[in-house]
């Protein structure tokens, strides 16, 4: 249901999507310790796309209260 | 004090009336630079025969009527990532073994034809990417106050030289605070101009978008006299000759964020250079940036892309070359994406806007330059109030601001109790607007009490 899923977790999970794959990208080519400032860069990440100076497609509106 | 503690404004008087010659000015920093070079490690190629050649010709050039002006003669040093024609250009690193620079950098240029001779060039973290110059190729730099300690970065042997007499002054590079951080950890000027002012062409970049180049010096005066040789001007003064009286100036005190951490003697020293400065009839107010939290991430989204995109060919075809910690962080900076670079740049664009405002009825903004001092080589994290913090992170906390907006920024040295180590104020002045930032670092320089 709309309304549940905030922006935050949108924004949160589509980094986590991005770590797992640099991750496992950064292992593929011999690189596992890039592991931990992959994380890192993560967290910076997520503050980064949830800033309020972003320009980003308005959201759809809200439907009625029924 | 000897000659090679002189500031360039007291040496340039003696040459200039034929006192003291280049040639043994210069032999004085050779002298100084053999001494010293084991415990510092501050040179990684010193260019005495050519540095003697210089002087000679600026000796002969002098007692001929020739004299250029207040760099003719002055021994000075370049940061190795800046070409000097027919010198090996390092940037720190094997990468770049046998590389031999074709062409002087046009700031090289410009100070070689305000006559300035060229000692050498200075360690430097690895391809300037880091805040301790512990990571080169060619060993650490050390700190000449404390040779355990680091010399910060990534200008660390320009610092240390300029310090320890090893000529009078240095030209650095500053992508995050790289000029400003090492000045400040080892005690001296180190200015980082508005951005654009000063070409970067023939230096070696990091990150094309936040790269500027500055001088390391022993005053404010010989800062502002290295700055407008490499702006193209061919008879540099230190000064305006209008002084600032202390009384006038008005400062912005940045507030949340900017002193959230800092360690007790830097907390100390700055509290009491602010004292002083009110003292002397200085104004002091608050200040904030609004988006000063997010300073770091908009910093990494801009600066690790573009520093990969410079050295991808590399990184694939001769990985090994580079510092393990160095190539990491190259690596870590392909995986950042396309949008995030561009929302770091508007990132940038919120930050530059709120630097104005907060710069609004004031003539400079101050903070500390470094929250903490000058720490043990191989110091990776460091405890605030029971949270762990990167030193990496910690270096660049209060400089990279002025790298992502613009705005010059200068570092000076604040006064010293016995035994302390250096500590660096900053401020940080109106785009565009470097000469009066250097006019107002001299009348705060005089009112905080210059050097020790």
């Amino acid at each position: 249901m709309r309304g549940q899923v905030t922006r935050d977790d949108t924004i949160r999970a589509s980094v986590e999507r991005w770590l797992r794959a640099s991750i496992e990208d950064a292992e593929r080519r011999g690189l596992p310790e890039l592991k931990p400032l992959l994380e890192g860069l993560a967290q910076a990440t997520v503050a980064l796309r949830a800033a309020d100076w972003n320009d980003t497609v308005p959201e759809p509106p809200e439907p009625a209260a029924t | 004090m000897t000659i090679t503690g002189l500031t360039i404004a007291e040496l340039s008087n003696r040459l200039a009336s034929r006192q003291v010659s280049s040639s043994d000015v210069t032999e004085a920093c050779l002298e100084r630079i053999a001494a010293d070079s084991g415990r510092l490690n501050a040179f990684i190629t010193v260019l005495a025969d050519e540095a003697r050649a210089d002087a000679r010709r600026a000796d002969i050039e002098i007692a001929s009527g020739g004299y250029r002006g207040p760099l003719h003669g002055v021994p000075i040093s370049l940061k190795d990532l800046i070409d000097l024609a027919g010198a090996p250009t390092t940037a720190g690193s094997r990468v770049l073994e046998g590389h031999v620079a074709v062409a002087d950098a046009t700031v090289a240029a410009r100070l070689r034809e305000a006559g300035a001779v060229f000692l050498g060039k200075c360690n430097l973290h690895e391809f300037a990417f880091g805040t301790t110059s512990e990571d080169s190729a060619f060993g650490p730099v050390r700190n000449p106050w404390d040779s355990t300690r680091f010399a910060g970065g990534s200008s660390g042997g320009s610092a240390a030289a300029v310090v320890a007499g090893m000529g009078f002054a240095s030209i650095g590079t500053d992508t995050g605070g790289s000029v400003r951080i090492p000045a400040a950890v080892c005690g001296c000027v180190g200015l980082k101009p508005t951005s654009g002012e000063l070409p970067c062409d023939g230096i070696i970049p990091l990150s094309r978008t936040l790269d500027h180049v500055g001088p390391l010096a022993r005053s404010v005066a010989d800062a502002s006299l290295l700055y407008r040789a490499m702006a193209g001007d061919r008879n540099p003064r230190g000064l305006p000759s209008s002084r600032v009286p202390s009384g006038s100036l008005r400062l912005g005190l940045l507030k949340p964020y900017f002193l959230d951490v800092l360690d007790g003697d830097v907390e100390k020293a700055f509290g009491l250079a602010l004292e002083r400065l009110a003292g002397a009839g200085v104004t002091i107010s608050e200040r904030a940036v609004r988006h000063a939290s997010d300073i770091a991430t908009v910093y990494l989204h801009l600066q690790l892309p573009e520093a990969s995109a410079y050295h991808a060919r590399r990184l694939d075809a001769d990985p090994d070359l580079y510092t393990a910690p160095v190539r990491q962080r190259l690596e870590m900076g392909r995986y950042v994406l396309a949008e995030d670079y561009v929302r770091a740049r508007g990132g940038a664009d919120a930050l530059r806007r709120e630097v104005d405002a907060a710069l609004e009825d004031v003539d400079a903004l101050v903070l500390p330059t470094v929250p903490i001092t000058a720490q043990p080589i191989g110091s990776t994290t460091l405890t605030f109030g029971g949270q762990a913090y990167p030193v990496r992170a910690l270096m660049l906390r209060l400089t990279q601001l002025f790298n992502i907006t613009g705005h010059p920024a200068i570092s000076l040295p604040c006064s010293r109790s016995g035994g302390s180590l250096p500590v660096g104020l900053q401020l940080a002045g109106h785009r565009g607007r470097t000469p009066d930032l250097l006019a107002l670092a001299a009348a705060v320089e005089e009112a905080m009490g210059r050097r020790e």
